[in-house]
Parts: structure tokens; C-alpha cells; sequence
């Protein structure tokens, strides 16, 4: 579904990624973990397909589609997602309303009508119960005035809304207390299927504990130094990240 | 001959349609002298440092509107709020509409400036309000020389108003240009509440250039909401003057959305005279090409206990220029006063630019003032998170506009207004979002 070869990215002339090779496919859930500043947002952007960042060399493909031409909004209508770090505030503009625009804008993507009203309300009321949100949240501004908790079960919300193929969840767990952290994990695990993919950018097992990862690798540098089972979150937890740069330098 | 040399020499025929041994017209005579001491404004003057009012005095313009212009309802219907029930004082060409319009003497006088002017039972609110606000610069006395016609409203005691009165100014360009000069009077009786939404519409590609003035009383604890739509075609310019006279305990708002009109200046000047009164004016501004628009604001604490806030928005793409000026006096007298004022602009193109300036003049010294304006681009960040859901540029870019300006928005209340504000904001920036804000 996603193969990443030699992927290096920068952005203003400052190198971040160097030489990123990771594949996913359908089905699996893949953890992306490592020390501050290794570069593991750059790469969920990246992929996402922010404009700061520019693809120095290697490529991304989606589907063994090269997406590097592809605006936000074009891979987000292939089945990108990404759940943001930190969500940004849109006064005015409801959560419910926000919903409509990004879906019926994907479908319009697609050749498709606007979805009917009535299966847009039920979808919207099935899904905010899956990740156990109060209608009421529905009607507030996007992200306006929400806590942290908030914001991130807003995210895995919209995930499910969008029904994604590929959901890059980029430091989910930040902010969030257990029983939060144990909904917004419920939600991601119910949404799962053998079709989509899941990578997690984690700097915590706790999160792993919740959503299981097939694979975990390490980011340092700019470069994936370590990859294994989900084993290897356990070993990070107990260990830290030092003996990985350890073994990176030597 | 200048368009000064034209308007003075107007005034002449002007003498011959009007009773010229009136009260009114030695306020005219005065004001016409006035006009010919200041003449048109020019860069020169501090106030007018950055908008230049030459590119519009060039035309030669049609002083006095040849008759009036048939339109049918239909066919400038978009131009009302027409999903409520409200008063309307609809003029076309500078001439009274009687068939579009709804007045009302029931309770409340809702009529013309040309009644009230003339008509004997009106004199002692005319000779109590007439021109005892309304400014001594050139504009504004042009307006006053030539003040014949507009709206004028009288709101009695103790009386909120039923419905919104719209008053709406259409120019159809049956003369190849034309300038108006409404003159519009408010007075709203203590403890009484009126809403009052006020267009400005061409509908002719010809040069129009407006030159309103509007004095607004607001008696003790009485309540005023004016709304002004300026979204006219490009060749269509407003000069509007409103001047605000508080008595205690009043609110007056101002909302001023300007999305369109080649150059449009906004001159807007309360005065408080008397203890807590609220004072509050906010605009979103929204304009590209070469438009330009200017807010010129000013805010006259006399007395203790007041607020004002101030809250204008302004986006500005292309060659688009803006200016907001906004001036807030705390006399010695007005302490415990608290003044508030924001303006925050976002440029879209390198070659757009703001000029602001906050001016606060202030002699108490209990009070709290405060003042911010800023300048920036969309957030790129933002951009991203919107366009990572599937959301396309453009439509990404009005819902970061829409949330800017959101602010301003909220404080309509009129829905029906704030649906319409809406969707010529999602007009104009080219967008259906298929939804209400």
C-alpha cells in the first residue's frame, strides 16, 4: 500500500530526512518511534504532503503511485490521513459542518453527490458513539476552546468519518489521560480492517499497549536505524533510546 | 471647471427649488461656504494620508438625478434582506422610491429627509437634531449644502421597534455620472430599540459617487444596531460620514462589511455625552483588484463610566489597499473608562498593504485603554491541516477566512442578515461550502 524508498526531505535547505525505506501494507499496524527531533513528524508530514517540505530524493509511493505531484488535499482523496500533534482551532466553523465540507469535497473528488443529509447524520451519530463523544461536541467550533483529550479523540473522530487507508496517528497519545488514551485506542483498533494500515509516531510504548504494532522502528537522525516486532517498544521503554545512538555511532 | 467649481455653482440652481428663507436653508448657505473655504480633502491632511480621492473627483458628475428610473422588485430583490418583514426606505438615483418602499408613521416615524425638511410638524426635531453633529470638513458640509433627501427616522420613547428598517440608495446610470449626497437623521428616543441595515447599490457601470451622511441621537438607555452592506460594483465609490450622539446609558453598534466599490471611505465618530454608555463599532473588510477602503474611526470619551470596542477584520488580496485609522479621545472627566480596539489584517498578495494606525489621545488616568493591530498571512499550518482532509485550497482558505472573521459575525443580530453577510463573503471568494455559519 505504502512503499517509501530512500526517502530524504528537507525543508529551508535544512536536511531532516536521510534516506527513509519503509513499506506498509494492507492489514498492518506499523510504530514509528524514536528520540525528539529524529525527524518522525517530518515524515508524517511528508506524506501527508505538506508544501514546506521538499523531497530531496527518493519517492513515496501510495498504491505504487509516485504521490509526490499530489497535493494535501489530492492524497487525502486517496486515503491519506493524519492525525495531527496539534489540531488547529476554526472558530465559527462546527465540527459537524467541518465534516460535510471535508467529506462531500472527497466525494466530489471522486465524481460522486454530495452524501444525502440523512446518511450524513447517521454516519456522524454511529461514529461519535464509536469514540464515545457527546453531540453537543458536534456543534462547537472545530477545536475552539477544546482540551487536549479533546482534540485528539476529535482527530480519531474525523479518521473515522473519513474512513482513511492508510491513518498516520502522529503523536495521538500526547495529552491524553488513560481512560481517554484507552477510547481514542478502542476507536482506532474498531476501525481497523484487513484493507487499511495504521503507523503510529509514538514516543511512548503506553499507546502500543492499546494499539498493537505488527512493526516497530526506530527513527534517529533522519534514518530508520532499528526495525522489529512490537518486542522492541518494550526493550525502548525499559532502555531508552541511548544504546540505539550508541550503536548508531559506533 | 472643477468639480468644486461645478458643485459651488450648483448650489445656485440649487436656490431655486428650495425655500430659501428657511432655517435649513441658512445652514445650507453656511455649509456651502464652508465647503468652498475647505474644499475636497487631499493627502496633505494627516486624516486623508493615504487615501487619495483624485481618481474619483475626475469624473464629471451629474449633481442633481433627473427623474426617477423605473425598477421592478424582482429584479433587485437580491439587493434587500427579503426573508424578513422590515421597514424599507428605498431610493433610486437620489430619488425617493414610493412603490419599493414601506414607511410607517404608526408609532414611529419612518419616512423621508425631504418631509422632514419641509413639513412644519417636524421643524422642532429638525431645529433640536439637524446638523448639530454632523462635522465642519469639506465632505461633510458639501453634503449638508446639498441635503434634500434620505431617510429619516424618529423612534418615540419606551418603543423597540418591530422590524428592521433597510434603507437602500440604487443608482441605475440613466446619466453617464452621477454623485448622491444622502443625508440620513436617526433619532431614537429613550429606552427605545431599532435595528437599521443601510446599502449603497450601482447598478450601472457608469461612475457613482456617493457622499452619505447620517447622524444618529441615541437618548438615555436607548439601543441602535446599524449595519452597513458596502458591496457595490467597481466603479461605484462611498464617502460615508456617520456621526453617533450618546446619552447615558445608550449602546450604539456599528457593523461595517465592506466587500465592495472602487474606493470606499468609512468616517464614523461617536460622541459620548453621558455616564456608561457603550460605544462599539467592528467591520470585516474583504477586497482585491484595486479597491481600496479606509476606516476612520473615532471615539469621544466625555464622561466617566463608558466602554467602546472597536473590532475590524480586514483581508486584502491583490492590489487591494486598506487603511484603518482609529482614533480614541479620554477627556479628563471620563475616568473608569474602558477602551478596547483591534485590528488584525491579512494580506493574500505581496502586493496588498494596510496602513494602520491606532491614535489614542488620553487625559484621565483611571482607565484602561488598550489598542492592538496586526498584519500577517493565512496560517500555513492551518492551510495544511484543512487540506489534509480534503479539503481543496480554496475552500481551505475561505473556512481560515471565515474563522478570522468570525469574531465580527457573531455579534449580528439579524440571522437573516448573517446568512447573507456569509454567503456574499462565499461569493466572493468563490466558494459554496454547503452549509450555513
Amino acid at each position: 500500500m505504502l512503499k517509501i524508498n530512500n526517502l530524504h526531505a528537507s525543508v529551508e535547505d535544512k536536511s531532516i530526512l536521510k534516506g527513509i525505506n519503509l513499506e506498509v501494507k494492507p492489514g498492518e499496524v506499523h510504530a514509528i518511534m524514536g528520540p525528539n527531533g529524529s525527524g518522525k513528524s517530518t515524515l508524517a508530514s511528508v506524506i501527508a504532503g505538506k508544501e514546506e517540505y521538499e523531497v530531496t530524493e527518493g519517492n513515496i509511493l501510495l498504491d505504487e503511485e509516485d504521490i509526490e505531484e499530489l497535493s494535501a488535499e489530492e492524497r487525502a482523496h486517496k486515503g491519506v490521513f493524519l492525525s495531527f500533534q496539534y489540531p488547529v482551532e476554526i472558530p465559527g466553523v462546527s465540527v459537524t459542518n467541518f465534516m460535510r465540507t471535508a467529506i462531500n469535497e472527497t466525494r466530489k473528488a471522486k465524481g460522486l453527490e454530495d452524501m444525502p443529509a440523512k446518511d450524513m447524520l447517521k454516519m456522524i451519530r454511529d461514529k461519535s458513539e464509536l469514540l464515545e463523544i457527546d453531540r453537543k461536541f458536534l456543534s462547537r467550533s472545530l477545536n475552539e476552546g477544546f482540551s487536549g483529550g479533546e482534540k485528539k479523540r476529535n482527530e480519531i473522530f474525523q479518521m473515522a468519518m473519513l474512513e482513511p487507508k492508510l491513518a498516520i496517528l502522529d503523536e495521538t497519545d500526547s495529552g491524553l489521560d488513560i481512560d481517554a488514551l484507552r477510547i481514542v485506542a478502542n476507536g482506532v483498533n474498531k476501525l481497523k480492517s484487513k484493507d487499511n494500515a495504521v503507523i503510529v509516531i509514538t514516543h511512548y510504548q503506553r499507546l502500543l499497549d492499546y494499539i498493537v504494532p505488527d512493526f516497530v522502528h526506530v527513527l534517529y537522525n533522519g534514518k530508520i536505524v532499528k526495525s522489529g516486532g512490537k518486542e522492541l517498544a518494550h526493550e525502548l521503554e525499559a532502555k531508552g533510546y541511548d544504546w540505539i545512538k550508541e550503536e548508531v555511532n559506533a | 471647471m472643477s468639480l468644486k467649481e461645478k458643485l459651488v455653482s450648483s448650489f445656485m440652481a440649487l436656490e431655486d427649488t428650495v425655500d430659501v428663507h428657511s432655517s435649513i436653508h441658512d445652514i445650507r448657505t453656511e455649509a456651502i461656504k464652508n465647503f468652498e473655504a475647505e474644499g475636497f480633502p487631499t493627502k496633505r491632511q494627516e486624516d486623508w494620508k493615504y487615501t487619495s480621492l483624485n481618481s474619483i473627483l475626475k469624473h464629471d458628475y451629474s449633481v442633481f438625478p433627473k427623474n426617477e428610473n423605473a425598477l421592478e422588485f424582482k429584479d433587485i430583490k437580491q439587493y434587500f434582506i427579503h426573508d424578513i418583514d422590515s421597514y424599507k426606505i428605498i431610493f433610486i438615483d437620489g430619488k425617493y422610491s414610493s412603490h419599493l418602499s414601506q414607511t410607517t408613521h404608526d408609532g414611529l416615524d419612518v419616512c423621508l429627509m425631504s418631509a422632514a425638511l419641509t413639513k412644519p410638524k417636524y421643524k422642532v426635531i429638525i431645529d433640536n437634531y439637524f446638523n448639530k453633529i454632523a462635522g465642519k470638513n469639506g465632505l461633510t458640509s458639501l453634503n449638508t449644502a446639498f441635503s434634500l433627501e434620505g431617510a429619516y427616522i424618529n423612534i418615540p420613547k419606551n418603543k423597540v421597534v418591530d422590524k428592521p428598517i433597510q434603507i437602500i440608495h440604487f443608482s441605475t446610470g440613466n446619466e453617464s455620472a452621477v454623485m448622491l449626497q444622502p443625508r440620513n437623521l436617526i433619532v431614537v428616543n429613550e429606552n427605545s430599540h431599532v435595528q437599521i441595515i443601510e446599502r449603497h447599490q450601482s447598478l450601472t457601470d457608469n461612475p457613482v459617487l456617493t457622499n452619505s451622511v447620517t447622524e444618529i441621537f441615541t437618548n438615555k438607555r436607548a439601543i441602535v444596531d446599524y449595519y452597513k452592506i458596502q458591496n457595490d460594483n467597481e466603479n461605484a465609490s462611498l464617502i460615508d460620514s456617520t456621526y453617533i450622539n450618546q446619552k447615558q446609558e445608550s449602546l450604539a453598534k456599528v457593523h461595517t462589511f465592506s466587500f465592495g466599490g472602487k474606493l470606499i471611505r468609512n468616517n464614523l465618530e461617536f460622541y459620548q455625552n453621558g455616564e456608561r454608555i457603550d460605544s462599539t463599532m467592528k467591520g470585516i473588510t474583504i477586497i482585491g483588484n484595486k479597491q481600496h477602503v479606509d476606516h476612520n474611526t473615532l471615539v469621544h470619551h466625555i464622561e466617566p463610566n463608558c466602554e467602546s470596542h472597536q473590532d475590524y477584520k480586514g483581508i486584502f488580496d491583490d492590489n487591494a489597499t486598506g487603511v484603518f485609522n482609529g482614533k480614541v479621545v479620554v477627556e479628563k472627566l471620563a475616568q473608569k473608562t474602558n477602551a478596547f480596539q483591534a485590528n488584525n489584517n491579512i494580506l493574500i498578495s505581496d502586493k496588498a498593504s494596510i496602513n494602520t494606525k491606532p491614535q489614542l489621545e488620553i487625559f484621565a488616568d483611571d482607565v484602561k485603554c488598550s489598542h492592538g493591530c496586526t498584519i500577517g498571512q493565512l496560517d500555513e499550518s492551518a492551510m495544511f491541516y484543512l487540506r489534509s482532509r480534503g479539503i481543496p485550497e480554496k475552500e481551505a482558505r475561505a473556512l481560515l477566512m471565515f474563522a478570522f472573521s468570525n469574531n465580527v459575525m457573531n455579534s449580528v443580530k439579524i440571522p437573516e442578515l448573517k446568512n447573507r453577510i456569509t454567503k456574499i463573503i462565499a461569493e466572493k471568494l468563490g466558494v459554496n461550502l454547503g452549509f450555513d455559519l
